[in-house]
């Protein structure tokens, strides 16, 4: 997703902004504004808040915050766990790390498209679930490893993909 | 610590109010209070056992307890010494996996899984901050650093440098403002070293940082805590603020002129960020691209001020190093590498897990003693150690002892301690290209060697897994990897030909195999397998076929099914729900064509 630069950042900002993502951002500006490194923590804790950083959003905090648009947009950029857009409900993210790549990880990204019809990256039309890849997310023991938001699948095979998934709605 | 037995009881189970007092009452009734300490942790095993208590030092584990029970353990237990075997824990304890007694030594891991690490009250029953105070009160910087010299401490975030050097330079670099800073970006798969330690004994690294902070006399220190890690950011919260509650961090620690406060910062998913030079520029809030050495952290660090910055591990020994001696560390380890180191083992192993032992075992003592030998008994092939920027040992070294010095010399490193074990099903060329795949996604960008340098690397080893191989490629991989690693900044792009260069090392004939006969020895690469079913062995159940992706696969009830090698998709799934093992792998290998 990219942003015009040549876009009128007050008028994009009143127009597009929804009182939710307003308040929010308010919120974490007015109490981290002047930390140092003020642009992780700001931006880390919007995306807590809210989910994404829309390009209007990106430009309000830019404004906020006293830096160019260009600077926020190469964070969020840099960083892979920063999202423009606003994820399914739910966010299925199988693990590909060494260990879950050699005990069948890529198998589960197979069965995993298969059962929810979409592919790695994009949200089932139902917006229920997001299908993303990860990095290790150090429960190698366990392995292959699905995380399903917060919860931790571990030793998952293709057959218990579909019983994985009844319990998010 | 004078106590003969220390007991931990699971302080958050129903009832366990009534236990807790049964117990004490009946302590106090045998005056055993001098002799018996009862601590309260939250949960103590991996499943919740009703009222729990474990009493150390022998580790016994008891579970479903009543009033009547406490009263009973107090009496046949602590009084008389008989264990009640009927209230023991009888299931299998899953974590933490124990090395053989002879072989694993716990100093990092001491305290893990033994203590509750969201109550401060627990470290300090463990003698946790105990080397602060010792430090504070009794110590000169220049003895701390003399301690650690004598411990031979070395950096555990994997490039081993001594840790009393890195001080030193921090705590002679000129500054009013100094800072000290945490390396949790654990980032390498297949390694959760540090987050077991975060989550299981946060006090302990908290503990670290203020000595090192009061060495080079800093103020403020930094967390930095990869945002994969949500547990061990909340762990660390909760104990940086038990600590300024009970004056150990925060002005005038301890009653003494000595000041420091902590933050935790949250990484936001970039593997280059462990960088040491990128993760300050992460904090400071911009992207995190690694900038040039010199000027060392040590100098220039955080916001250009001198900054310390070690990994996890490292700031846990330190404790233990101050209140044990320097020679007590010395002692564990081999000549040029002291004490002790986790590793968390994984890939295809019996028993995976987290271990500590002593530098200086050998490999064949890590993977068949403590990972109790090869999944389904296969047999090895290799260990890759060192994360992405790491090598694979191959089988002739299995009687390597591990350390720093031996894991260079045959192409690999320390890392901060991933140890994925690989078996005869593990293609190394599919390997090498799926660390190149890794390091080519994280690379930042800075350094054109590494940026340009990985990706094309990754074409060539996609071309060889893809039966596209051409006579040459090895020799222009090898070449291609001397230059990315002499011209790029950091250690991503400088490590980054590693898993090729070792796997090309040791595993030559693989390459060869894939690139002259189109054929993939160990059966992993897609366009050079071909899955077959049996007849013979077939049952006709159908399953296969249900449970295809793609329904390549075909055939009645009852007989023999047939997979079109033309739909199939190599996906396995067929081979693993097949009941009656009818389905096989073949690489046949066919004759380059032009």
């Amino acid at each position: 997703m990219s942003v015009n630069p040549n876009m009128d950042l007050t008028t994009v900002v009143d127009v597009t902004l929804t009182p939710e993502e307003k308040s929010a951002m308010d919120e974490v500006l007015s109490a981290n504004r002047d930390r140092p490194g003020a642009t992780m923590l700001v931006l880390t804790l919007v995306q807590e808040k809210v989910g994404y950083i829309s390009p209007p959003m990106q430009a309000y905090i830019a404004k906020a915050l006293g830096v160019p648009l260009s600077h926020i947009y190469g964070v969020l950029t840099f960083y892979s766990s920063f999202r423009m857009v606003p994820l399914g409900r739910h966010k299925i993210s199988i693990c590909l790390g060494t260990a879950c790549y050699v005990r069948g990880g890529p198998m589960l990204i197979e069965k995993y498209q298969q059962v929810l019809g979409v592919k790695m990256g994009e949200t089932t039309e139902d917006n229920r679930f997001t299908l993303e890849i990860c990095r290790c997310v150090g429960a190698c023991s366990q392995a292959p490893v699905v995380m399903i938001d917060e919860d931790i699948l571990g030793r998952v095979s293709p057959a218990d993909v579909s019983k994985s998934l009844r319990k998010y709605e | 610590m004078t106590y003969r037995a220390n007991i931990l009881i699971s302080s958050s189970a129903p009832g366990a109010q009534a236990v807790e007092q049964a117990l004490l009452e009946k302590i106090y009734e045998h005056h055993l209070d001098g002799e018996v300490q009862v601590m309260q942790a939250a949960t103590l095993g991996p499943q919740a056992q009703g009222v729990e208590l474990v009493i150390y030092p022998e580790g016994t584990h008891y579970v479903q307890l009543t009033p009547e029970d406490a009263r009973l353990i107090v009496e046949e237990h602590l009084l008389k010494g008989r264990p009640i075997a009927r209230l023991m824990f009888k299931g299998i304890e899953v974590e933490p996996l124990e090395a053989p007694a002879s072989k694993e030594i716990r100093v990092v891991l001491r305290n893990v899984g033994k203590i509750d690490p969201g109550n401060i009250d627990d470290y300090i029953a463990v003698d946790g901050y105990g080397a602060l105070g010792k430090v504070l009160t009794e110590m000169t910087p220049e003895q701390v650093l003399d301690e650690l010299k004598r411990s031979g401490l070395r950096g555990r975030g994997g490039a081993g440098f001594p840790t009393h050097l890195k001080w030193t330079f921090a705590r002679n670099a000129p500054g009013d403002e100094k800072f000290v800073i945490c390396n949790g970006d654990e980032g390498d798969p297949g390694a959760f070293m540090n987050r077991r330690v975060l989550e299981g004994d946060p006090h302990a690294v908290i503990e670290g940082m203020a000595i090192a902070a009061y060495v080079i006399g800093a103020r403020q220190g930094y967390f930095y805590v990869r945002a994969e890690y949500p547990i061990a950011i909340s762990t660390l919260r909760l104990a940086i603020q038990q600590a300024r509650d009970y004056g150990l961090l925060g002005n005038n620690i301890l009653g003494t002129d000595f000041s420091f406060d902590l933050e935790v910062r949250m990484g936001a998913g970039a593997f280059v960020c462990g960088e040491e030079t990128a993760l300050m520029q992460s904090i400071e809030g911009a992207r995190g691209m690694p900038t040039t050495r010199p000027p060392f952290p040590a100098t220039k660090g955080l916001w250009a001020k001198p900054s310390n910055i070690n990994n996890v591990e490292t700031y846990a020994n330190v404790p233990q190093i101050i209140l044990k001696g320097g020679e007590w560390f010395a002692s564990m380890g081999t000549e040029k590498s002291k004490g002790t180191k986790t590793f968390a083992i994984a890939g295809k192993v019996k028993r995976t897990g987290l271990i500590e032992v002593p530098l200086g075992v050998t490999i064949r003592e890590i993977v068949y003693d403590v990972g109790g030998g090869i999944l389904n008994d296969k047999k090895f092939k290799a260990v890759q150690t060192g994360g992405p920027m790491g090598g694979c040992i191959p089988e002739k070294y299995l009687d390597l002892p591990v350390d720093y010095e031996n894991l260079a010399k045959v192409g690999s490193i320390m890392g901060s301690g991933g140890f994925v074990v690989m078996d005869e099903d593990t293609c190394m060329v599919d390997i090498a290209r799926f660390f190149m795949e890794f390091t080519q996604d994280e690379s930042c960008g800075k350094c054109v060697p590494c940026r340009v340098g990985t990706r094309r690397m990754l074409e060539i080893l996609t071309d060889i897994c893809e039966g596209r191989g051409q006579p040459g490629d090895i020799e222009r991989l090898e070449a291609m990897a001397k230059y990315i690693a002499r011209a790029s900044l950091c250690g991503l792009g400088q490590g980054a030909p590693n898993p090729v260069l070792s796997t090309i090392e040791n595993f030559r004939d693989e390459y060869e195999a894939h690139i002259y006969e189109k054929r993939c020895p160990a059966k992993v690469c897609k366009p050079l397998i071909e899955y077959i079913i049996d007849p013979e062995t077939c049952i006709g159940c159908t399953r296969c076929a249900r449970n295809c992706p793609v329904n390549a696969i075909s055939g009645k009830p009852k007989q023999a099914h047939l997979i079109d090698p033309s739909v199939c998709v190599r996906c396995g799934i067929c081979k693993q729900v097949c009941p009656v093992n009818a389905i096989s792998i073949e690489s046949e290998g066919k004759l380059a064509v032009g």
